[in-house]
């Protein structure tokens, strides 16, 4: 646990290293935040009413929580394990004392907590200075969206990670790579509320792990699910990072064996 | 020397090209995976716009038809820019690796040198939705065919990649300052191609004046499209059109500015 401790925050020092990194990174959010948030407001005007259960208050909230937690949620991946495979840095990985999976996920999460300090939290900041936000409604909306944030984490980066290990079998997995922010952007909510989707692709996307990533906290903290929803929300995050973990830990096995790295 | 005709002069970038787009069809699966991956993006580009319309019959002040002409010429005209110029975007990995030291003791122009880099054959599969959309956008729609429109068609086509390009630039100039801040150009430049799908009656005054006159994205496809279907349009009428090479000339005075400003910036990488 201690070890898991200093990884996280090796993880957190690496990525706090480039400032100017994290402020590009809200400009960028913010100019996207306000696009988006004109585009759904004018389609939220334009049916008269909420759409998929998003007033005008939650939509809004639904575009700047999805900007800040883009950041955060490492939705559109990482090379840096597919490389290690390619160039066959892996095996020094391996000789670790510590499980690849998790030293990478530490990591993950250290970067996520300064992304979310660095760059969400500003980000959510703006928008709610500029617009009218809905909030999370009361103390358990928060405290569950907190824990709901973290599983994101842990889902997208356990679904990357097992992309990532690829690299095993195939030379080149940037196709794969693109399709799965492809697919994982439209179907995580990130461009617009699943809600919003048309009934087949809602069911398409309600049975992958992408709203695990970032619909499932949004909702929580947009106010859009409350109560006894907030669980079942949670439970399919808890459900899927247990999952792709242990598909991973199989995946990394498969692919040890498989190793095969020249040169002392 | 002075009887050096434009061809010969154009020679080495049509070699440096050709081995380029030579060099990419030698991986047949992975360019072929490549493209399916950009075909995927540019549908998903449209699933957005798809959606949206799945819940509303009008946005902004269009109704789906004029939707997919605006998404067709801003997607068409974004690619286009993004297979010549988008891998200026690399220039910080140039960098910092002291590569672009290197371009520059060659005796060709830097810029022109990292344009022809590389040539992102692999960004077609977009281009292909774009045109697809862009075909059925012209023929469904109710439009009064005209010399005029075909050539503000083709005026827009060309204007609109040359201001996409003016992005890319002016963020490439922008990069020798940046370095580490390399995403601030994101929010023009893929921020500007995101701007520039929407009908801009959506966008609130400050902000739609910024993407008219600041970064002249909403030249690129509102406004043409809104002409080409004769629309009653608040803000954009059918004349503005026809500015769109102005508004592209524009934003080169800027992508020149900034690209001299950081060339100037640039100390070299101490090699």
């Amino acid at each position: 646990m201690k070890t898991f401790v200093l990884l996280a925050r090796a993880g957190f020092r690496r990525h706090s290293t480039y400032r100017l990194a994290l402020l590009a990174g809200m400009t960028t959010n913010c100019v996207f935040g306000f696009i988006r948030a004109a585009v759904l407001l004018a389609a939220l005007a334009s049916a008269g009413t909420s759409i998929g259960g998003y007033d005008a208050p939650t939509t809004i909230a639904f575009v700047w929580w999805g900007q800040a937690l883009l950041g955060t949620v490492n939705l559109w991946g990482f090379a840096e394990v597919k490389e290690r495979v390619r160039t066959g840095d892996i095996a020094v990985d391996f000789l670790r004392p510590v499980d690849p999976q998790i030293t990478y996920l530490a990591g993950d999460l250290g970067r996520a907590w300064i992304n979310l300090l660095g760059r969400g939290v500003p980000a959510l900041l703006v928008g709610a200075l500029l617009f009218d936000m809905a909030w999370p409604p009361s103390a358990a909306s928060w405290a569950s969206g907190a824990v709901s944030v973290v599983l994101a984490v842990v889902v997208a980066f356990a679904g990357n990670f097992i992309i990532n290990l690829l690299a095993f079998w195939l030379v080149e997995i940037r196709g794969i790579t693109l399709l799965w922010m492809i697919t994982g952007g439209l179907l995580c909510g990130l461009y617009l509320p699943v809600p919003w989707f048309p009934d087949w692709l809602r069911t398409i996307a309600n049975w992958s792990p992408f709203p695990s990533m970032l619909q499932n906290p949004i909702d929580i903290l947009a106010g859009r699910v409350v109560g006894a929803d907030i669980a079942s929300t949670v439970g399919v995050q808890v459900f899927w990072a247990v999952a792709l973990l242990v598909l991973g830990q199989f995946v990394l096995r498969a692919g040890r064996r498989r190793l095969e790295v020249q040169g002392g | 020397m002075a009887d050096v005709t434009l061809s010969q002069r154009l020679r080495p970038y049509r070699v440096l090209l050709a081995s380029r787009a030579h060099a990419q069809m030698q991986y047949r699966t992975s360019f072929v995976t490549d493209i399916l991956g950009t075909v995927g993006v540019g549908l998903a580009e449209f699933a957005e716009v798809w959606v949206i319309f799945h819940n509303v019959d009008m946005l902004g002040g269009l109704d789906f038809n004029a939707t997919l002409l605006v998404f067709a010429l801003s997607n068409l005209t974004f690619s286009l820019a993004d297979m010549f110029v988008g891998h200026l975007d690399q220039l910080p990995v140039y960098i910092r690796a002291g590569q672009v030291d290197a371009f520059y003791v060659r005796p060709l122009p830097l810029l022109a040198q990292l344009m022809t880099s590389d040539l992102s054959l692999r960004r077609v599969g977009r281009l292909s939705v774009a045109l697809v959309a862009l075909g059925v956008a012209l023929t469904t729609a109710d439009i009064a065919w005209s010399a005029e429109t075909v050539v503000l068609i083709a005026l827009t086509v060309v204007s609109g990649t040359a201001i996409f390009a003016a992005l890319f630039t002016a963020a490439g100039g922008l990069q020798f300052f940046l370095v580490d801040g390399a995403e601030f150009t994101n929010a023009f430049t893929y921020g500007g191609s995101y701007a520039a799908q929407q009908s801009q009656q959506v966008f609130p005054g400050p902000l739609r004046i910024f993407w008219t006159f600041v970064v002249p994205t909403a030249f690129v496809a509102y406004i043409p499209a809104v002409a080409i279907l004769d629309l009653e349009a608040p803000y954009a009428p059918t004349w503005l059109a026809w500015l769109t090479p102005l508004a592209a000339l524009l934003a080169w005075g800027i992508a020149a500015t900034c690209w001299r400003l950081g060339t100037r910036h640039y100390q070299g990488a101490g090699g």
